[in-house]
């Protein structure tokens, strides 16, 4: 075969090139840039090479809100993944009860993250918030302002509230697509209801649960907006997780060199979490 | 052994599934269920399962009222269109699935799911899981999982449709053998025409809801009850035409085709239906009529020639054996064998055939 070698094909790939250079690897860049150097305005820089990612690696502060992360996320995903299915089991397969249910389940995701902040905290205000006012008038000690158990009760109570429809949307959907015939089969074998769970249920679903927990486990371990507005990273910093106290180091002190370190291994972290998960989920997947 | 279907009916809502029906499936018997898609055949089987409950009437099993017991008890297996194995269990665990609760010992599943295994070439992949399987591997796993269990009636509901051809015609064969000496009532759902001929037993032809005959496959291909049970059980569809008879002449197409008859029917009008076979591009039989047509389209498959063809406003179908290749408008002498024939009266209802 003849082959016609004809350069002018680069010009198509250019606009791709383009549009992520600007999306994605020009800003990084920046980043990179203020990671290995150190610099008091005037656009002055001076080489810092790899000292503020010894300084980050090195620091408790970041250890703690690492550490902070990590529990917060596990305890969501804990809760959410298993209540996803949960819910998702007891919907309806098929009537008028399925696009009620659909759009019930869909509302939380619809609100604006800073709303959905905003919203749990007037709720969940001691003094004057539904959620506060009753818990206290029933005899709890409940003030998330001030008491770090509260806190967390409260900012994970939102994060349940937020997400676990997208566990349950995508479980519905990986349920939807189970045909009829599995579940007479299994009726021909009297099966358990737990066996039907088991052996057909959780293994047909188990390319929308690895979506479902990636999905959970990246927004969950990049959460921002909303403890931001509920709890500002409070009491103290007990619920300062990894973005908010990196959005603290980097406009509030202005340790612009650290901050931007921190970036780079927070980064880091999340993609080489999602890569294991992955690759274990997938490498399961080959073997069947 | 007998499983027999009183006055069943079943209605969703407003809409009937399935007419009132009675059907006595005898046992050792291979029950061929034809019909086109959504003409009842699986909601047929699922109430012979017991999966789906009549709206009215009884199912009977061993002259006993078997209706409302639950599928579990009724020792019934069933094969699907799609290939329904558990997807996390390996060809030998689901093979053996369905002895689990029946309380075999580990030994006997043992050699019974090696039979099995054997009879359906899967010896080999005993330890593979079924979607490291080629098609038609699975499906041979899931026609294993229904011969384990010594079930009293096996139910196979379009079990080769979605295999690729070389497939199809392979566990095509297999089939028959494999109930062969089996104590057990075979019930068999299909679109296919040929399938039924190919596995013989009885048939039963179904349309939109309604059993229009049931008998012997044979019997009911040659001698179908109604132009509606005929053109069920033909594929590509029958040809049917209006003919005159007075006297011992037969004619159609306004008298531009007529020919001498034998046969011993009133004078006056009727509907023959002819099987695309029955026209072909060469003479065959004593009694073969000549008629000219245009051509419409032409398929060639394999060793067969189907051409369509118009004459007199009216479409025809030939089927011929060997490769005649004809261009589109064409015109061309096709032959009826009119021996073949067969015929209805006015209410559809067969008169005489052949």
């Amino acid at each position: 075969m003849n082959k016609t070698i004809n350069q002018k094909a680069w010009f198509f790939v250019i606009p791709v090139f383009v549009l992520v250079a600007f999306n994605a690897i020009i800003p990084l860049m920046t980043v990179v840039n203020y990671a290995f150097q150190e610099t008091f305005g005037n656009n002055v820089f001076m080489w810092e090479g790899t000292r503020w990612f010894k300084q980050i690696m090195l620091s408790e502060r970041f250890h703690a809100s690492l550490g902070r992360q990590f529990l917060f996320t596990f305890i969501i995903l804990f809760i959410q993944i298993p209540l996803g299915i949960a819910i998702a089991l007891t919907m309806p397969k098929d009537g008028i009860g399925v696009p009620i249910c659909l759009v019930l389940m869909s509302m939380p995701l619809l609100i604006p993250w800073n709303v959905v902040g905003a919203m749990w905290n007037i709720f969940a205000l001691p003094d004057i918030g539904f959620l506060g006012h009753s818990l206290n008038a029933l005899g709890f000690d409940y003030n998330f302002t001030q008491q770090i158990g509260d806190a967390w009760f409260t900012t994970i109570l939102m994060d349940v509230w937020h997400w676990t429809s997208l566990v349950v949307l995508l479980s519905y959907a990986g349920l939807q697509s189970i045909q009829p015939a599995y579940y007479q089969a299994a009726e021909i074998d009297g099966a358990s209801r737990w066996a039907v769970f088991t052996k057909i249920e959780l293994p047909k679903m188990k390319k929308v649960l690895t979506i479902a927990i990636l999905l959970r486990f990246m927004d969950s371990f990049m959460i921002y907006t909303e403890p931001f507005v509920l709890t500002g990273g409070g009491p103290g910093n007990a619920t300062a997780f990894l973005s908010i106290d990196l959005v603290k180091m980097a406009l509030g002190q202005f340790d612009l060199g650290p901050a931007a370190a921190m970036s780079l291994i927070y980064f880091f972290i999340v993609l080489l979490v999602c890569w294991v998960f992955y690759t274990l989920m997938m490498r399961n997947e080959g073997n069947q | 052994m007998s499983l027999e279907l009183k006055n069943v009916e079943k209605k969703i809502g407003l809409d009937t599934h399935i007419y009132p029906t009675n059907l006595k499936l005898e046992k050792n018997t291979i029950n061929i269920l034809l019909g086109s898609t959504l003409s009842g055949k699986t909601t047929l089987m699922q109430i012979m399962a017991g999966l789906d409950k009549p709206t009215n009437g009884e199912i009977w099993f061993n002259e006993k009222n078997v209706t409302g017991m639950k599928v579990q008890k009724r020792n019934v297996s069933m094969v699907y269109q799609q290939f329904i194995n558990y997807p996390n269990f390996t060809v030998y665990e689901n093979i053996a699935s369905p002895l689990k609760i029946t309380g075999v010992s580990s030994d006997e599943v043992k050699q019974r799911v090696g039979k099995v295994a054997e009879l359906l070439k899967l010896s080999a992949m005993l330890n593979k899981k079924p979607n490291e399987l080629s098609g038609g591997q699975q499906q041979r796993t899931a026609l294993a999982r229904a011969l384990v269990k010594d079930s009293d009636l096996i139910l196979l509901d379009e079990p080769l449709a979605n295999l690729d051809f070389k497939l199809r015609e392979e566990l095509r064969e297999e089939l028959p053998k494999l109930f062969e000496d089996r104590d057990c009532i075979v019930v068999y759902a299909t679109t296919e025409p040929s399938e039924a001929l190919l596995l013989g037993g009885n048939t039963a032809t179904l349309l939109e809801g309604k059993v229009i005959q049931y008998g012997k496959t044979l019997n009911v291909y040659n001698k179908p009850n109604s132009l509606v049970s005929a053109q069920v059980f033909s594929d590509p569809p029958m040809n049917i035409t209006k003919i005159k008879k007075s006297g011992e002449r037969c004619s159609f197409l306004d008298n531009s085709v007529n020919w001498k008859t034998k046969i011993n029917i009133k004078d006056g009008e009727y509907k023959v239906g002819i099987r695309p076979h029955n026209i072909t591009t060469y003479k065959e039989g004593n009694n073969s009529l000549e008629i000219k047509g245009k051509v419409l389209i032409s398929e060639l498959s394999g060793s067969e020639s189907l051409i369509h063809f118009t004459r007199g406003n009216l479409n025809w179908v030939s089927l011929s054996n060997g490769v005649f290749q004809k261009n589109v408008g064409d015109e061309m002498n096709l032959y009826m064998n009119a021996d073949e024939f067969i015929y209805f009266d006015e209410n559809e209802r067969l008169v005489i055939s052949g």
